[in-house]
């Protein structure tokens, strides 16, 4: 057996079999799914009742406001506003609408208040706001003799339809799911890369400083060493996302044979079945345009640029690990290789949603380090494949260049001990 | 008698410092060979680059007359002074793993290990992690890792550090046993005494230079200053030490005896010791006549600090 696949091996055993990687394995989707239904259990919990107090002198507003199971409306106009405002904390309102006596609309429009001891919600407000405006339009509609009704009619509704040169219908929001898919390849990238290239490095230091690394050495190459350990910790990370996704599929399976009997059964009623129908309907317009994306382009280059992007960044994870004695003399040097992460990150999330194509989109998603992440981001809203292939192009030649640099480094760090490396020493090192 | 390893012209600097400077080696087939220095001399730049650890800027270093492969790894077993196992890794397959990095199949790796065990008498080892192991029992899993495939040149740096003086002289004697059995050793120490009770072949590296190199009893020779050791028994202290003066240099010395003689050292220069003999039988009763033999000690601090 080959002295690379040996290491592969040991590395991934050692990997494995640790106690904090099975319960990650395992935990974490439990945690992923409690918070989910924690998050989901505090949305759907009711808000208390709150209780507005409305002073209407001018008559127009009493029965515009109608009340919810949130806010609760009390017509109290006849009660002065002296007695209103010394009641607001023994009477629990949220807070006094104050409307003067006038007829004057252009009056009323200036004069309104909203009294309350908290600040109240921005969306309440607005609400509050738009409830007062179209009372007051109408109004005025009525003073100026005006058919209402005609009005009504008159007001036109548009909504455009997004179509493609090529004739395909296009749905507004897809641009959103776009983003979400490359997204959430690009972010997975970015965690795997940060989680499994840590774990390389911690690997190298636990060689490093249990000293056995002069002995493995004396019988394998550090090249051969350092891929190994790549390698054989990725393997782990892949079966950890496999074993993820495994349970995540048998968890859906679950949940949709459960809940789509129970949709089955309250579909009878009329209403709800028109309602539903026209909820297909658009789901199924989404569906398909999210099945004409290009599905096999988005999996087949998040398989390169995930293998390209991790091992780049791995490489120089293991010469960080290589270079210092112990892991909190690793953080000067982490520093430089998170920054193109994040960098990344953001760029996919404002940039590339705003302007997939752009100048600054297009030149990230070519620049080695970042290229990974915004690639993929860019890659659900249709990249030229010959921009693909450079950019991949690019990213592999970088990798083969900064694995023989991590290299370089590794070799002559693993062996050095004592003081703390600085940049300059490093790049001493090359020379080596 | 051939080399087993012949290092010849190596050079190696780091930046500017120069580690070793043109230092070459003839280490017989066979021998127990020490190579000696002080602390940052050179030779565990040497050493790695006999185990192919670091590249000589220049030179050549020859295994059985030819040059060093990658796959020689296997021919040589390597024992660095900073000792390092895997902490959480179970010590048999710790074993196996490093013997099939060194080349051995797991069949012959496994064979090998329950030789070795049983030798050692640690077979109750084998599920054990070494961080649950005491620090003179994880020295013997790493003699055992060290000599597993059967190296036909063991390099040890300073190899019974950290042993209790049984279990040293357990190494000792293994490592003597496999010496006998043609396995050739390269000893880095600077304990003199196992130097002198072990190496037939020794050689002084000093400042990226080597100083000395030769069998131990060549270097000795060399080293000879044709000085011995004397006790006599007299009445006539006065008239002996007259005679002396007249031919030798003399000076007092000390040594383990049963009388309570004259105890001499006295130098030769030109004359032969009958020469000696003859004034100092005339004179009394010769109690102990014996050569001044430098001892590897001597031998180190006098060149080193020439």
């Amino acid at each position: 057996m080959s002295k690379l696949v040996l290491i592969i091996k040991r590395e991934f055993i050692a990997k494995v079999r640790n106690k904090s990687f099975i319960v990650m394995t395992f935990l974490s989707p439990l945690l992923f799914v409690g918070i989910g239904v924690f998050v989901g259990f505090l949305s759907s919990m009711k808000a208390d009742l709150k209780t507005i107090a409305v002073h209407d002198e001018s008559g127009l507003f009493v029965n515009e406001f109608k009340s919810d199971e949130e806010y609760k409306y009390l017509n109290l106009s006849n009660v002065p506003m002296s007695v209103l405002k010394d009641s607001i904390v023994s009477e629990a309102y949220e807070g006094i609408l104050f409307v003067p006596k006038s007829t004057d609309n252009l009056v009323l429009q200036k004069n309104m208040q909203f009294i309350s001891n908290e600040s109240p919600g921005v969306m309440f407000i607005e609400d509050l706001e738009n409830t007062i405006s179209d009372k007051i339009t109408q109004d005025n509609y009525i003073k100026s003799g005006l058919d209402t009704l005609a009005i009504e009619k008159a007001n036109a509704d548009v909504s455009i339809q997004l179509e493609k040169a090529s004739g395909e219908e296009s749905l507004k929001g897809l641009n959103e799911i776009k983003i979400g898919i490359g997204g959430a390849f690009g972010y997975l990238i970015m965690m795997f890369i940060v989680i499994y290239g840590n774990m390389v490095m911690r690997s190298v230091i636990e060689e490093k400083t249990s000293r056995i690394i002069e002995v493995i050495i004396s019988s394998v190459k550090p090249f051969q060493l350092m891929m190994g350990k790549i390698i054989g910790t990725s393997l782990a990370g892949i079966l950890q996302f496999l074993i993820w996704a495994l349970l995540g599929l048998t968890a859906i399976t679950i949940l949709s044979s459960v809940f789509g009997a129970q949709v089955g059964a309250g579909a009878n009623a009329q209403v709800m079945q028109t309602a539903q129908q026209e909820m297909a309907g658009n789901m199924q317009m989404y569906l398909k345009e999210i099945l004409n994306l290009p599905i096999f382009t988005i999996l087949i280059s998040f398989i390169i640029y995930f293998i390209g992007g991790y091992f780049l960044y791995s490489s120089f994870y293991a010469s960080i690990g290589a270079a210092v004695d112990n892991e909190t003399d690793s953080q000067q040097f982490l520093l430089p290789i998170i920054m193109p992460l994040i960098l990344g990150v953001y760029i996919g999330f404002f940039t590339v949603m705003n302007d997939p194509h752009g100048t600054i989109a297009t030149v990230f998603s070519m620049i080695p380090l970042t290229s990974p992440i915004v690639m993929m981001m860019r890659i659900p809203f249709g990249v030229p494949w010959w921009q693909i292939a450079i950019s991949i192009t690019i990213l592999f030649a970088s990798f083969f260049g900064v694995v023989w640099f991590a290299s370089k480094i590794y070799r002559v760090g693993i062996l050095m001990y004592g003081k703390k490396p600085t940049w300059k020493e490093l790049l001493k090192w090359l020379r080596y | 008698m051939s080399a087993i390893l012949e290092v010849q012209n190596v050079v190696k600097t780091y930046g500017d410092y120069t580690a070793l400077n043109q230092v070459s080696l003839t280490i017989p087939k066979g021998s127990i060979y020490g190579l000696l220095g002080p602390n940052g001399a050179g030779k565990t730049s040497l050493i790695r680059i006999i185990n192919q650890i670091t590249m000589p800027d220049s030179g050549l270093v020859l295994l059985d007359g030819k040059p060093l492969q990658p796959n020689d790894v296997q021919y040589i077993g390597y024992m660095p002074e900073e000792r390092g196992l895997y902490k959480s890794m179970k010590v048999g397959e710790q074993c196996l793993y490093l013997a099939q990095l060194k080349g051995l199949s797991k069949q012959e790796a496994q064979k090998q290990l329950k030789y070795w065990f049983e030798r050692l008498e640690i077979e109750g080892w084998w599920n054990k992690k070494i961080q649950e192991l005491s620090k003179g029992m994880a020295q013997k899993i790493q003699f055992v890792v060290t000599v597993l495939h059967q190296p036909k040149l063991l390099i040890l740096d300073e190899p019974f550090s950290g042993f209790d003086p049984v279990n040293a002289n357990l190494i000792k004697d293994e490592i003597i046993e496999l010496n006998k059995q043609g396995t050739s050793v390269i000893f880095s120490t600077h304990r003199m005494e196992s130097v002198e009770e072990m190496c037939d072949h020794i050689a002084l590296i000093h400042k990226s230079n080597k100083l000395i190199e030769g069998k131990l009893t060549d270097v000795k020779k060399q080293f000879r200053t044709n000085s011995f050791e004397v006790g006599i028994l007299t009445d006539n202290v006065e008239g002996l030490m007259y005679d002396l003066t007249q031919k030798f240099t003399l000076s007092q010395t000390d040594f383990k005896s049963l009388n309570d003689e004259l105890k001499l050292e006295i130098q030769l220069g030109t004359a032969t010791p009958n020469e000696l003999l003859h004034v100092l039988v005339q004179r009394g009763q010769v109690t102990h006549f014996m050569e001044k033999i430098p001892s590897v000690n001597d031998i180190f601090i006098q060149s080193v600090t020439e």
